[in-house]
């Protein structure tokens, strides 16, 4: 099995808030994170997909085609965005690097058609990042 | 699907690579310049991965404000900028080679209570890394 990353980049603003909780509260669980004027990140996505080679081509993917998906589900859902208002997946939850590595996870996984994505590692800052891996139900705990 | 979060730290230390029961020829020969008595040291960049539930008050899988002075109080506040040989209990009975001190850092970290720390990686310098995952999954 091969494993095939492409990387790509983009940069959204976005706050934490839950509104169920006090203003103190908030500030408290958020920290900085909380200001609700917002704050951006130049998110960098390293979206990796396994699979056999095809034969004839030598390809596990088409990496034109891998880049189509990218710029049409990615940049133009998140680039350039409000995290907190203009990305439908992500309403009612907060825009932490989890959720949104988590939704990245659920719009691609269907739409990978050659090979199957393995994982998707999503940098905020080089000191803090997600992955999300194909791992079966280990997750349940 | 499977989360982890990914949290990196740095910390400077120093460490000499020898057994004190070998000779020099024996140390210089399994350890070569990392025996050097003077000893050496390198910028350690330290990551941590951590996994478990997502709470859906805050979108995540554990505060990072939470981990970090866990990780500052376990590790950091002892390694940062020590001479590990003599300074870090744990190598008073094994080497520090990183391959050591990524196994120490997990089992320092692993009682972490807002999360099951996963594993932990460290580049001793750009050209090399080690990594260290838990015995087996949750
Ligand atoms: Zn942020």
């Amino acid at each position: 099995m091969i494993r095939v990353t492409r990387k790509l980049e983009f940069s959204a603003a976005h706050f934490y808030h839950n509104p169920d909780l006090s203003a103190e509260e908030n500030r408290r669980v958020f920290g900085k994170c909380n200001n609700p004027h917002g704050h951006g990140h130049n998110y960098i996505l390293e979206v990796t997909v396994a699979g056999e080679p095809d034969p004839k081509t030598g390809m596990v993917l088409d990496l034109r085609e891998l880049k189509e998906i990218f710029d049409r589900e990615v940049t133009q859902r998140m680039d350039h965005r409000h995290l907190n208002y203009e990305v439908p997946e992500l309403a009612g939850k907060i825009p932490t690097c989890e959720e949104i590595a988590t939704v990245l996870w659920r719009i691609l996984e269907p739409k990978i058609r050659q090979g199957r994505l393995d994982r998707i590692r999503l940098y905020e800052s080089p000191d803090l990042f997600v992955d999300c891996t194909a791992d079966g139900m280990k997750d349940a705990r | 699907m499977r989360l982890s979060l990914w949290r990196r730290y740095s910390f400077p230390a120093s460490h000499r690579l020898f057994r004190a029961e070998w000779s020099a020829e024996q140390n210089d020969r399994i350890f070569g310049k990392c025996a050097n008595p003077y000893s050496h040291g390198h910028n350690y960049e330290l990551e941590v991965a951590v996994t478990g539930p997502v709470d859906p008050a805050t979108g995540m899988i554990a505060n990072l404000a939470d981990l970090d002075s866990f990780v500052q109080r376990k590790v950091l506040d002892a390694f940062d900028h020590a001479y590990m040989n003599e300074q870090i209990p744990e190598f008073r009975e094994c080497v520090p080679t990183t391959e050591n001190v990524c196994r120490v850092i997990f089992q320092r970290l692993a009682g972490f209570p807002r999360a099951h720390i996963e594993g932990v990686r460290i580049e001793e310098t750009g050209k090399n890394s080690f990594e260290y995952a838990a015995p087996s999954n949750p």
